[in-house]
């Protein structure tokens, strides 16, 4: 058959609206595109995207939307309300609107941070703060002359010079601007791009690749020894999907559409990528490519890696692609594999075919409380043994477990307060496991009905083996919602003197505990050489599993009060605990990149060789340094 | 000229240490059987539950470490795993303790009886033990008490129960068990047993080495062994054995624990109770074996005053913090970490570096009384061959000179500065009766008149015991003194006062006496420059940047300090006429008795000055350096049999003897001893040497002329 039955689509059409309330589940999104552009027609594409693309979340002035100086939407934000308790704003979440009454005790009791001690961030962009543009005006004039749009308005520069880092952030509150890019293009399809790249290469001008701005390893800071005009190339309006091959179930994406767009438009359409990173809502398919990410139901789907069939990227040599969709090929090493992790320095992603799955027919969120987290790790290394993980299966150390409970909303009138909350909730269930010891796998299953609860039987079995018990839908949900809102919180901590930040590994089965117990004792023991005066949130959850080992990711937060260069301090006290994760057999990165903030670290990981194949690569396809982010080498 | 040691050059003046409680004082006012049975919760790592003897046993035994290397050895030897593992769990139950709470109690009630009538006060720094008990809550812990007596493990355990700390699991040797009862009772208070040598024993090794692993992991229990391997019967300290320490900061290195605290702990006697003991043991009566009766004789023998014991509990050294920049954990990265691997070099010296650190801590923290002091001044008296013995009044006059030089080094001396000097010196010398006379208000030591019952062998031997014993004394102190020692007798030595020309003498001795004394491989510069430092401090020298000069009131100084040397030197020299003579095919194993017979025959023409040589010990040390530096070698599959380089021992005899400058022109054969590049001994012509020394610049600088 050529074309889908009506039957089959209008079933998939069900299915489909069902996803979509799954992942209003977690993630809820505006339903009225009045905040977003549309997307015209870029001339220069022959043929016409087979897929509507009438709503965009990313506007060009992103500022419409999003923060400037702190974590995703304006509307949605962590405050502390008239009665000084904790309320999460706006109306895009599931948690938007409530009252969280364990979160101000927790971080209180966390980080002794009381809401006596503020530090509320600039609420405005102060634009004399930023350096004026150093434009090269050969290459506007070209820009101009190809329709191509374009700004050097501060705020539109302000707000592509950077990612997510700490470092990155944290001034912004204060006001304080450094380098940033002179110019910024908004290329609408491939054929722009190459015209862009073409007047760089001939005006000499660098060029940075922006795509949602989630990086978080510094690869959009511009580098402050670049002394030529640095255009900020942002991807957001390259946005379409081109077509849809239900033959072979594949999709041909434009490399700037956001995670949540790409999975809306697929899901009318009754598909899916699966391809959920946490920072979804607005890291980009070309970021993706660009840094080897990885979602959370990779063992479904598998990483960005796995998911990619073709890609097109330009480069100062020209356009690079491979002449067939073959979906395995031996040709020498992988092509893709120098363009998948590339940083952004030897060119733009632009289109790419991606893997479609029909969307899952049911979900179900699950979680298992374990003694300890030994045996937590234990029975993660048995599920990933017995190769059926499901879709996501993530294991929280105790001090994430609390936390977890710290978000419980408000949701009855009778007000139990955290700790009573947790006092009931171990007396009746977890009788004669220790509090400050237990830890809870949180599970997500995906499929048919059937076959999902088989497989939960199957993983809860192996769990029962190692002690572990059901501990419900609900506290398997929250787990994941923490991770979206997670960035949010933060700039709630940087409201009351608490930074922090996150990093990530990867590492055989045989060293995840030791690295988890190593990691979060350094940074302990570095934060009290350092002379940081409150005790430090010092967590870790194992996010992944693999055949050979897992991804592990660290949480680390403290209260700065009464330290005179807090960051300096933070960077320190994250190098450490990146040289003793490397001490431990754990990887410079499992899916954040390198950038420049791990690139010291790159010639150990790789070898000599390793890293001079690494830069010829980039000597050939890039010998004038145009694509100049410096990341990576 | 750089060097990798670990430990920092610091102003001995400013050494905080703290101050003593002495814990028999409550057992002499309350019931030691209450004491016995009080309630003992003990603070464990981090809120471990402890771990019972079998389940540690099982642990071990199904360990991947271990299950490896049973694999292989059964491969290896065509044995099935199931015998070999059963041979292993057999070595395991030769080996593990069965630590229990009644035999602690059992001890901590006749221990307290015990001690109170040998020992006056038992004084422990409480600020260690808190140090300690922090230590314990946050990290695996290893105790590391200096060892001088049978006495050591027990004490320590009894003081760590006094204190509620949780009792230790101690590394003892086999010959304990021959004492069955004695054996059983020490397995079951915390002691567990290791074959004096297993060599090539994989299996041995791999289940020794698993069971400490995995006590120091589960971290239930410190664990104890003693670095310098065995009592030291001369009382000074012996050179660290490194087995034990690798295995147990293995597990850091491998990152299966997050730091481990090594705790040095100088336990210090004023008087041991094995004093005789080991005089005759270094004079070649041979050691009793160690069995149940002979203790308890001993015990009934020891009916005396041994006076005070202090108990040091040094800094915790975090062998993480020591490995930073030294150690890359990287290393372990690549393979499987339950596959045994020999060290690498970098690893090995970095043990090698922690050891010696740890061992000059403990040596820092000993203890020294007065009389330690007074042990110098009697026996370089005696030496001199003042047979009428030194009067009371300039003995003490002595005394309060080395003590006032001894602070200024930096010694821990437990001086009572509130009493008379003469009164410190009169109580000090009636504690050690035994050791020296008081007649007509002179002191000598206590040597026996010459009886005509007695061969002179037997009377030489005789005197040599009172010597040995008084000698083991004065080395309690040596450490505080080796190094500007060593200077002293390297300026007296060089051809002039050139700083260069003084170091390169002190270089040699300090190469050549580094198997007696502890100093630190590699660390020669250092330990010039702290000697420098020390001399300089107390006004006996002078340094430019070019010179070195001997104050006006340095020379008393530096006569005291080369004279400290001086038996050693004279020793080693004899060692060496004695390789010289010696005939061919001579054994290691014959060495000994053969070079004892040789310095009798010399000791009694009365050509030597010092009986102090007979001591086996500084024998052995003096033929481990020989083979060091290769005068002498090991030939393979000869039994031992060594190899002298007759020419090469010849020179060293010369120059080991010679205290007064030779300058260059009376060599007469124009050669030069000199180190090459594995730092071997060897005889360079002048031309040669003027050759090498323009070539390689300053690298050379263990240039010694010879006759
Ligand atoms: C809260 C939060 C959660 C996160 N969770 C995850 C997660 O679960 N999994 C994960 O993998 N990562 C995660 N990240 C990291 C980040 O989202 C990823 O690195 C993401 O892939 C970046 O995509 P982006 O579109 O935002 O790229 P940007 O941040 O805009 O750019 C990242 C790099 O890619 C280059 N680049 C961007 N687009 C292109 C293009 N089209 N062509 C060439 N180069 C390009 C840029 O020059 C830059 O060097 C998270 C980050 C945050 C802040």
């Amino acid at each position: 058959m050529a074309s889908n039955s009506s039957r089959g689509s209008s079933e998939r059409h069900r299915i489909a609206q069902h996803r979509l309330s799954v992942i209003a589940g977690h993630l809820q999104r505006p339903l009225n595109g009045d905040t977003t552009i549309r997307a015209t027609e870029c001339k220069a594409q022959g043929t016409r995207p087979d897929v509507a693309t009438e709503m965009k979340t990313v506007p060009r002035r992103r500022q419409e939307i999003m923060k400037w100086n702190g974590w995703g939407y304006n509307d949605s934000k962590f405050i502390y309300n008239k009665n000084g308790q904790a309320e999460f704003t706006g109306k895009r979440y599931r948690l938007s609107g409530m009252i969280i009454p364990g979160l101000r005790d927790w971080m209180e009791s966390t980080f002794g941070a009381t809401v006596q001690h503020k530090t509320p961030a600039t609420p405005v962009l102060n634009t004399s703060a930023v350096q004026p543009p150093t434009l090269n005006e050969a290459f506007v004039e070209g820009i101009k002359s190809t329709g191509i749009p374009f700004s050097h308005d501060p705020e539109d520069r302000v707000f592509r010079s950077h990612g997510h880092c700490l470092h990155e952030i944290f001034p912004l509150r204060e006001g304080k601007v450094g380098r940033v890019p002179d110019m910024v293009v908004w290329p609408k399809c491939h054929n722009d791009v190459v015209k862009t790249v073409e007047l760089a290469c001939k005006h000499n001008v660098c060029l940075i690749p922006f795509g949602g701005g989630t990086s978080v390893s510094s690869a959009l800071e511009c580098p402050p020894e670049e002394t030529r005009s640095i255009v900020s190339l942002d991807t957001s309006q390259m946005n379409r999907v081109l077509w849809i091959d239900e033959k072979n179930l594949t999709a041909h994406v434009e490399a700037g559409i956001i995670g949540q767009d790409l999975e809306r438009l697929l899901n009318e359409s009754g598909y899916c990528t699966g391809h959920e990173p946490d920072s979804m809502e607005f890291s980009s398919l070309g970021g993706w490519v660009a840094t080897r990410a990885s979602g959370m139901k990779k063992n479904i789907y598998g990483n960005i890696e796995d998911l990619v069939v073709h890609i097109k990227m330009v480069t100062p040599r020209g356009v690079i692609e491979k002449s067939c969709q073959g979906p395995r090929m031996s040709t020498g090493p992988d092509v893709h594999h120098f363009i998948l992790g590339s940083e952004g320095t030897l060119g733009v992603v632009t289109e790419v075919t991606m893997k479609i799955r029909p969307v899952p027919e049911y979900q179900k969120y699950g979680s298992v409380v374990f003694p300890n987290f030994e045996q937590g790790v234990a029975c993660l290394r048995e599920v990933a043994r017995q190769r059926c993980a499901p879709a996501s299966i993530r294991l929280m150390d105790n001090e994430q477990f609390q936390f977890g409970h710290a978000l419980k909303p408000q949701v009855s009138s009778i007000f139990t307060s955290f700790l009573d909350g947790l006092k009931k909730f171990y007396i009746t269930k977890f009788k004669g496991f220790d509090p400050s010891r237990l830890c809870v796998a949180t599970l997500l299953f995906e499929g048919d009905r059937e076959k999902v609860l088989q497989h939960e039987k199957q993983v809860y079995d192996i769990a029962a083996k190692f002690g572990g018990l059901a501990a419900g839908e609900d506290n398997g949900q929250r787990g994941y919602m923490l991770t979206f809102v997670i960035a949010y919180l933060r700039d709630l901590g940087m409201d009351y003197f608490v930074i922090g930040e996150s990093f990530e590994t990867s590492v055989p089965w045989d060293r995840v505990l030791d690295i988890c117990r190593n990691v979060k004792a350094r940074i302990v023991q570095e934060c009290k050489d350092r002379g940081v005066q409150f005790q430090p949130l010092s967590t870790c959850r194992v996010t992944q599993t693999y055949d050979a080992g897992a991804c592990v990711y660290f949480y680390f937060a403290f209260n700065y009060r009464g330290l005179s260069d807090p960051l300096h301090v933070y960077a320190q006290v994250e190098h450490a605990a990146r040289e003793e994760i490397l001490a431990n057999g754990g990887s410079l990165s499992h899916h954040h990149g390198v950038g420049k903030l791990r690139k010291e670290w790159m010639r150990e990981t790789v070898s000599d060789v390793g890293l001079g194949m690494l830069k010829s690569v980039k000597d050939y396809v890039d010998p004038n340094n145009i694509f100049g982010n410096r990341n990576l080498l | 000229m750089a060097s990798r040691a670990v430990y920092v050059h610091r102003d001995p003046m400013l050494k905080k240490r703290d101050d003593f409680e002495d814990i028999l004082e409550e057992r002499r006012h309350s019931s030691d059987l209450r004491y016995a049975l009080k309630c003992y919760t003990p603070v464990l790592y981090k809120g471990l539950s402890p771990c019972r003897a079998s389940e540690l046993k099982s642990m071990v035994l199904q360990s991947d470490q271990l299950q490896y290397v049973i694999n292989q050895v059964s491969k290896e030897m065509g044995r099935t795993a199931e015998e070999v593992q059963a041979e292993a769990s057999t070595i395991l139950d030769e080996m593990a303790h069965r630590l229990q709470i009644s035999t602690v109690r059992f001890f901590a009630f006749t221990l307290s009886k015990i001690f109170k009538t040998l020992f006056r006060s038992i004084c422990v720094n409480e600020e260690g033990i808190q140090r300690l008990q922090q230590a314990i809550h946050e990290h695996p812990v290893i105790l590391l008490p200096s060892h001088r007596s049978y006495m050591d493990f027990l004490l320590m355990s009894y003081v760590l129960y006094t204190y509620d700390l949780s009792v230790p699991v101690i590394a003892a040797g086999m010959d304990f068990m021959g004492m069955k009862i004695v054996g059983e009772m020490l397995r079951m208070s915390g002691a567990f047993f290791i074959r004096r040598s297993f060599g090539g024993d994989k299996l041995y090794w791999a289940v020794f080495s698993e069971y400490v692993q995995i006590m120091v992991k589960s971290g239930f229990a410190p664990v104890e062994f003693f670095l310098e391997g065995t009592r030291s019967r001369t009382a000074k300290s012996l050179t660290p054995k490194l087995g034990l320490l690798n295995i147990v900061i293995d597990p850091f290195l491998k990152g299966e624990v997050f730091d481990i605290s090594l705790v040095p702990v100088s336990i210090s006697y004023e008087r041991v109770l094995e004093e005789a003991l080991y005089a005759r043991e270094l004079l070649g009566v041979p050691k009793p074996k160690e069995s149940t009766s002979g203790l308890f004789k001993a015990r009934k023998v020891l009916s005396e005053d041994y006076g005070s014991i202090h108990i040091y509990f040094g800094q915790p050294v975090s062998v993480r913090a020591l490995a930073e920049g030294k150690v890359n954990r990287c290393q372990f990265n690549l393979t499987p970490r339950h596959i045994p691997r020999k060290p690498g070099e970098e690893i090995q010296s970095f043990v090698n570096d922690l050891a010696y650190r740890l061992v000059r801590s403990q040596e820092e923290n000993m203890v020294l009384t007065p009389w330690v002091l007074l042990a110098f001044l009697l026996l370089q008296n005696q030496a001199v061959g003042n047979e009428r013995g030194m009067s009371l009044d300039e003995l003490t006059e002595q005394a309060a000179w080395v003590r006032d030089l001894s602070r200024q080094f930096g010694a821990f001396l437990h001086w009572p500065d509130q009493l008379p000097p003469s009164k410190v010196v009169s109580s000090s010398l009636s504690l050690h009766r035994g050791l020296v006379r008081i007649s007509d208000g002179r002191v000598q030591l206590a040597l026996e008149m010459p009886h005509s019952a007695m061969t002179s062998e037997e009377e030489l031997l005789n005197r040599a015991v009172i010597i040995l014993s008084c000698a083991s004394y004065r080395n309690q102190a040596l450490h505080l003194f080796i190094r500007p020692a060593l200077l002293a007798v390297a300026i007296q030595a060089a051809s002039s006062n050139k700083k260069q020309e003084v170091y390169n003498s002190f270089s040699f001795l300090w190469n050549m006496f580094s198997n007696e004394f502890i100093l630190c491989p590699g660390a020669a510069v250092q330990d010039f420059e702290e000697a420098c430092y020390l001399l300089v401090k107390s006004g006996a020298l002078q340094i430019s940047q070019q010179e070195i000069l001997v104050s006006g009131r340095g020379h008393r100084t530096l006569a005291f300090l080369a004279n400290i040397l001086d038996p050693f030197l004279e020793g080693y020299q004899m060692v060496c006429r004695f390789l010289y003579e010696a005939t061919e095919g001579l054994t290691e194993k014959q060495f000994v008795p053969a070079v004892r017979k040789f310095i009798i025959k010399h000791l009694l023409t009365g050509r030597l000055r010092y009986a102090e040589v007979l001591s086996s010990d500084l024998q052995k040390n003096a033929l481990a350096a020989l083979l060091r530096l290769g005068a002498v070698q090991k030939l393979k599959g000869c039994q031992g049999a060594l190899k002298v380089n007759k020419v090469i021992v010849n020179s060293l005899e010369d120059t080991l003897g010679k205290k007064q400058a030779v300058s260059r022109s009376l060599n007469t054969h124009g050669l030069f001893l000199d180190l090459d590049k594995n730092s071997k001994l060897i005889l360079v012509s002048v031309s040669q040497r003027r050759k090498a020394a323009h070539s390689e610049g300053s690298r050379r600088s263990t240039l010694i002329p010879t006759r």
